[in-house]
């Protein structure tokens, strides 16, 4: 079991957030992190989904998803190469005594301070989970009031490839005509 | 595209203006549909009074699971789209059954029900469902149409998903003021849809390591699953198994595909498949699996099964290669065409030695064999089942319900032609029988048909005897009433101590009820009276109803307890000659 990375694009149509979450878990996945917005292509949405499994389980989340008709492409770039951010708002206390050592910590990270209110500041943090997670640990003891994190966005580095599934088998070009042969 | 500014086109003619409801069933006629299953109710009222300009034929079922399993039972005869149509509210959440019966077993099968207005919708408002999202799970794909120029495309688009690729059961949700609204009436082009894939091809490496291990294999099996059917694919896959010489096993769902009186068909496998199909698959060293997906049910426990045996899997949806099995090579595509590719490349094949061997594990299964016990004064279903299939030449086609009944007509129905057995086999549904058998009835007129139901199943769908007679059904309906839930019973009897815990089942009387409904009907409880009153029911012109009181503590047998090992078969014991001799 690891965790298994699917960058996910799909028609931009009312539901189709459900039908994909729907399937994953009757399917008896669980979603680690799920984020979804607008693509490159308009009328298209990109989620980034992550789910523990291992590779066979992958491969059952990746054949499954396709069965989705407002499903375009999968991609599971778990072993490629990759960039990864998570970005996360943490609203910590700051008294007059600690905003100065707070804003130096959030430097060392190059995050930034958003908010600054008499008691407290609000950080943003750009990047991998790890340094997140590092930078919510770091500020813990000043108190975090709030945290919002917007789990993982992934993208494949380079050119765009072949999703990986689709080798073992070729799309045949269909109409409604083609798929008729099967009813018969 | 018409500009608003402009008067409206001279060149349109009037008519081609219509509602919602009048584009439903124009495109539906344009679908090739000539009869639908249905229940009206205030939410699809437009769509009904449309519907009387239509030369579509309506039946009236008596409630709206059983017009979903009509049209599911009219989509296994024939291979055709089923429609259903259904009101809001009850009357559509009574279709998640038969959806979820179309789904597991994929059957092309579109269903429509109305939806409160589309202002009121997520208001609660009376007889309000949300149906596309509770029939998510169990549907191919679902509709809400809010639009009376949504409906033409959604329901080209629906056929087209329903019947393609892995078919499956499509829901068509249509809000009231979307039936009621008028717009020009267009019919779409044939729908691309981008996201949609449901044809593939499999890469030449993977069929040549496919023809590889065919051609090396000393004990293969084919499996052959429902997949068979759907694709057309039984010509073809009897050439396959002539030239190769490779014994083929069924699945439930593949029963009929091949035909069983072939030399080469070992008969049906799984948990309750003949002890010598289930061994000769143990001992394999190659597996065929064509259109079929590993359920548990054929493979029993998976840890040790066919361990031997090298696997090539050919199914038309990717996602059934190395779901349950994992499989040496995956063929993906439509069985057909798959095998119209091996085909030239399968040079002739001699597995004697293999074929020796397997017909040699039947002798000991024949001695066991209910069949061959000498008439002891009781009534068998086996008894039953088989005579029927003498009497009808096994021509007909058979619909049977869920239960011991279903497994023994599997035994002892011997199935020739394609499409002829018509059972639920993946969710295993009770109360699907009877009105299946009235779909396929209704899609095949001239066809004999023959429901094969329990006394319990039989009771869960039974109003639908009004159906029959209302719309002048001919089929025969065979109760193999054992007084208990028969399947339920044999498991507690098995595995829970014979505590008969809500199993013991009493019934109306089947002959009174039936003829209450203005239908004929007698009760048999010997032997000798089973084939003069099947004969007196192929005669009757109209359905006639058997009700066949049979051995209460009768089991199925063999039988793999679920999650055993499928080479461990709890065997009939010849005991049963006695107990049967003492009576």
């Amino acid at each position: 079991m690891n965790l298994h990375t699917f960058v996910v694009h799909v028609e931009n149509k009312p539901g189709v957030l459900t039908r994909v979450s729907s399937l994953i878990r009757r399917r008896g996945f669980n979603i680690e992190s799920l984020t979804v917005g607008h693509a490159e292509t308009e009328g298209e949405s990109r989620m980034t989904i992550v789910v523990s499994t291992d590779d066979f389980g992958a491969r059952r989340v990746e054949s499954n998803l396709y069965k989705l008709i407002d499903v375009l492409r999968v991609d599971n770039v778990t072993n490629r190469p990759s960039v990864t951010r998570d970005l996360a708002l943490i609203k910590v206390t700051a008294t007059r005594e600690t905003r100065v050592e707070i804003m130096q910590l959030a430097e060392a990270y190059r995050a930034r301070i958003v908010d600054v209110a008499p008691g407290s500041l609000i950080v943003e943090v750009t990047g991998a989970e790890e340094k997140v997670d590092s930078m919510v640990e770091v500020l813990q003891p000043y108190g975090v009031l709030e945290l919002a994190r917007t789990g993982r966005v992934t993208m494949a580095r380079g050119a765009i490839q072949e999703p990986e599934m689709t080798r073992d088998f070729e799309d045949v070009e269909t109409t409604e005509d083609a798929a008729v042969s099967y009813s018969v | 595209m018409t500009q608003p500014t402009q008067p409206a086109q001279p060149t349109q003619p009037a008519s081609s203006r219509k509602t919602g409801a009048q584009i439903l069933w124009e495109s539906l006629a344009r679908e090739g549909v000539t009869c639908v299953f249905g229940y009206p109710g205030g939410a699809i009222l437009p769509a009904y009074d449309a519907m009387l300009d239509y030369p579509i034929r309506h039946i009236l079922v008596r409630h709206e699971q059983g017009a979903t399993h009509m049209a599911d039972g009219y989509s296994r005869a024939t291979g055709q789209v089923g429609v259903a149509i259904a009101t809001s509210g009850p009357g559509a959440t009574n279709m998640v059954t038969g959806l979820a019966t179309a789904m597991l077993d994929s059957i092309p099968i579109v269903c429509i029900t109305g939806q409160v207005g589309s202002k009121l919708i997520g208001s609660d408002a009376f007889q309000e469902t949300d149906i596309t999202g509770i029939t998510l799970p169990v549907t191919k794909h679902n509709y809400l149409v809010t639009r009376a120029d949504e409906v033409a495309k959604t329901v080209r688009e629906a056929f087209y998903v329903a019947r393609s690729g892995r078919p499956g059961p499509v829901l068509i949700d249509i809000t009231k003021d979307a039936q009621q609204s008028s717009c020009e009436f267009v019919w779409p082009d044939p729908p691309k849809l981008r996201g949609y894939r449901p044809a593939h091809r499999p890469v030449a490496r993977e069929i040549q390591h496919a023809l590889d291990l065919i051609h090396s294999a000393k004990k293969p099996v084919i499996l052959a699953g429902h997949g068979i059917s759907i694709s057309g694919a039984g010509a073809i896959v009897r050439q396959f198994a002539e030239r190769t010489n490779i014994p083929v096993a069924t699945t439930l769902l593949g029963i009929g595909s091949f035909p069983a009186s072939h030399p080469l068909n070992l008969g049906m496998m799984g948990m309750h498949g003949e002890a010598w199909v289930n061994t000769a698959i143990q001992e394999a060293d190659l597996l065929l699996a064509f259109g079929m997906r590993f359920d548990d049910r054929v493979t029993g426990n998976l840890k040790t099964y066919a361990l031997n045996a090298k696997k090539i899997h050919i199914d038309i949806d990717p996602a059934e290669i190395n779901k349950n099995v994992r499989v040496d090579v995956g063929l993906v595509g439509d069985l057909k065409e798959t095998l119209e590719q091996l085909m030239p490349r399968i040079e002739n094949c001699d597995k004697s030695d293999w074929n020796t061997y397997v017909n040699g594990l039947k002798g000991d299964a024949a001695v066991r064999d209910i069949q061959n016990l000498p008439d002891n004064g009781h009534l068998y279903a086996a008894h039953v089942i088989n005579d029927i299939w003498r009497t009808t030449e096994g021509k007909a086609i058979v619909v049977t319900d869920v239960g011991q009944h279903q497994m023994w007509e599997a035994q002892y129905y011997k199935h020739d032609e394609d499409r002829s057995l018509i059972t639920s086999g993946g969710l295993g549904t009770m109360g699907f029988a009877l009105p299946a058998a009235i779909g396929a009835k209704v899609a095949r007129p001239d066809a004999e048909v023959w429901v094969v139901v329990g006394d319990g199943g039989f009771q869960m769908t039974m109003c639908e005897l009004a159906t029959i007679a209302q719309e002048n059904i001919d089929i025969n309906i065979a109760i193999i009433n054992n007084g208990f839930l028969g399947m339920v019973r044999q498991w507690q009897e098995f595995f829970y101590e014979r505590r008969y815990a809500a199993t013991p089942m009493s019934s109306p009387d089947f002959v009174k009820l039936t003829e209450a409904f203005g239908l004929k009907a007698a009760r048999v409880e010997k032997r000798s009276d089973v084939i003069p009153t099947v004969e007196m029911a192929r005669q009757h012109p109209g359905t006639m109803l058997i009700d066949f009181r049979v051995e209460q503590e009768d089991s199925v047998f063999p039988m793999v307890p679920a999650g055993n090992d499928l080479h461990n078969m709890i065997r009939r014991p010849s005991a049963i000659v006695e107990t049967g001799a003492d009576a």
